[in-house]
């Protein structure tokens, strides 16, 4: 990518609050936590190539654990984040050894059934969640003596952590560790007879996955104020895995390109049609995209930009 | 060494292997021959710890394979290819090459990522693929691939390699090139063992055949005595039943 097309989105990224209404300034942040979202899902999906379709499980662990522990524990949000992370972790670590030793279509249901399990539990712990009604009133996160009660201070704290993410997922697959991801999803015997413990990566995957899964849900549970058994809605893993899919799996850009997508597409199209017809539009585009991009946005473009369809050595000409 | 004792691995009531023994000698090319079923594979796959024996042990200088993980036996140094082939479909010959130097290096990944280029450069070019390096390997064709596998299990920095059926399917000149290329790999100080049906390109590179049959060892020697001996060539060709 040449230095502008760096820069740019950065320097975009950065200025937004100074020249977007605060309801654009809210679509934006919603971008920014899905991007989270997307990314974490990435790096299972993208690059170890396993699904995982019980991703809002994470995510609603993230908030449900920040949310209580500041309202009932009276915690501050930087603690109570660091704990949402942790726990999410723990999650991703536990449905990972339950279930990556086998893989595949396994791993698929696990993920799916640990996250109805978890919703249940939230929906019927009412002691602990406050059952079907939620938990309102999450207090906003505070930085020293400063509330991160406006929408430009929450926007700049959500573009934190985005670029917090991008940066460990970057750090990460250029690192032997997201070698053995790639190898992994490549040939997975292949991988393992020249090395590569198979269980442990993608252990190590599910963990760092799950972690910024539960970031994500932990701003997300700061940002609304209020948290409800919804957070652990199927619909929430689907939006995140057609972000990721559409945006470009296996790249770094891709699940960013696809957060801001499909979190902007249905405000846009809620302000010109009907519900029906939002539903109808959207799949339309998933389907021409699919038709169009197999690849995703951001390969699709990378490759037309070099001019070949795979220039990078070291990177993976991305699946259809 | 790699010594093979009383290996034997039952599917259910068959006997795919029947406390099968043998050495392989370092340094040499060994080959490991059989009718079809024979327990060729089946001994390849208890070995590098794709199949948990049912008996019998494994050792690698003295030290137990049995029981461990296939990449913890890689790990060791024991590295195997796939009698099918088996390649990173849709990485770049250059990509796969970097990729295997970076996750066969037991050191720190920073800084020495230009190092491990070069070193997969010049494994690309001692498979003699370096005009193909801009491809990806499901781009190739069948016979490269199999010279990609090489390269593959070459990266793991193996110190005794175990190729399943290398020649398969290719054609004559190409199985000429990967006779040479073996060669090439044992002068590197890497012991070879290979299972192949090709008996002329196994009786042209081994020093030591190994002839399996029915799960068992039948005969151990040189080439030139494995050709000769009478229960290799019953095993083969059967025995004559006299008139009625």
């Amino acid at each position: 990518m040449t230095r502008i097309g760096r820069w740019l989105p950065a320097l975009v990224a950065l200025t937004l609050p100074l020249w977007l209404s605060t309801y654009h300034l809210h679509v934006a942040i919603m971008a920014g936590i899905f991007g989270v979202l997307a990314l974490s899902l990435n790096l299972l999906l993208g690059y170890t190539g396993q699904l995982s379709l019980g991703h809002a499980a994470f995510f609603g662990i993230g908030a449900y654990t920040s949310a209580l522990l500041t309202l009932r524990l009276e915690w501050s949000f930087w603690p109570a984040l660091a704990a949402a992370m942790a726990l999410a972790g723990a999650a991703g670590w536990f449905v990972g050894r339950l279930s990556l030793k086998l893989r595949g279509a396994y791993f698929v249901l696990v993920t799916i059934s640990f996250a109805g399990v978890i919703s249940l539990v939230s929906v019927n712990w009412i002691e602990l969640t406050n059952g079907p009604l939620g938990l309102p009133g999450v207090p906003a996160p505070e930085l020293g003596p400063w509330s991160l009660r406006t929408k430009s201070a929450y926007y700049y704290l959500v573009l934190a952590a985005v670029a917090l993410c991008y940066a460990v997922c970057r750090r990460l697959v250029n690192s032997r560790i997201g070698r053995a991801f790639v190898a992994l999803r490549e040939n997975e015997p292949l991988a393992e007879s020249v090395g590569v413990e198979v269980t442990h990566y993608l252990v190590v995957a599910a963990v760092v996955s799950a972690a910024m899964a539960g970031l994500g849900g932990s701003l997300y549970a700061h940002y609304t104020r209020f948290v409800s058994p919804e957070v652990f809605l199927f619909t929430y893993t689907v939006t995140m895995v057609i972000m990721v899919v559409a945006g470009g799996k296996g790249t770094l850009a891709g699940p960013l390109v696809g957060a801001v997508l499909f979190t902007v597409l249905p405000e846009t199209l809620r302000a010109v049609a009907s519900w029906q017809w939002q539903m109808l539009a959207y799949g339309l585009l998933l389907v021409l995209l699919l038709f169009f991009l197999p690849r995703g946005i951001v390969p699709q473009i990378s490759a037309y930009i070099a001019g070949r369809p795979r220039s990078d050595p070291g990177a993976r000409a991305p699946s259809p | 060494m790699l010594a093979v004792r009383d290996l034997a691995v039952r599917f259910g009531g068959v006997a795919a292997l029947d406390g099968v023994s043998f050495a392989v000698r370092p340094g040499s090319i060994t080959s490991v021959i059989g009718p079809n079923g024979a327990g060729k594979t089946t001994a390849f796959n208890a070995i590098t710890g794709y199949l948990r024996p049912t008996g019998g042990r494994v050792t690698y200088d003295g030290a137990p394979l049995t029981g461990l993980r296939p990449a913890a036996i890689a790990r060791r140094g024991v590295v195997r290819t796939f009698q099918r082939t088996s390649v990173f479909p849709s990485l770049h010959l250059r990509g796969t090459a970097v990729l295997l130097a970076v996750l066969a290096g037991r050191r720190r990944l920073a800084g020495e990522e230009s190092r491990l280029a070069a070193d997969a450069a010049a494994l690309i070019e001692f498979v003699g693929l370096g005009h193909r390096r801009r491809e990806t390997a499901s781009g190739l064709s069948y016979g490269e691939q199999r010279l990609v596998e090489l390269a593959v299990a070459l990266a793991a920095r193996p110190r005794v390699l175990l190729l399943d059926e290398p020649g398969a399917g290719m054609s004559a000149a190409e199985k000429v090139g990967v006779s040479r290329l073996i060669r090439k790999i044992r002068e590197q100080d890497v012991t070879v063992l290979l299972v192949e049906h090709d008996m002329r390109m196994v009786m042209g590179i081994s020093d030591t055949v190994i002839v399996l049959n029915g799960g068992r060892v039948i005969a151990e020697g040189a080439p030139a005595e494995i050709q000769a001996h009478p229960d290799v060539i019953r095993a083969y060709l059967g025995t004559s039943r006299g008139p009625a």
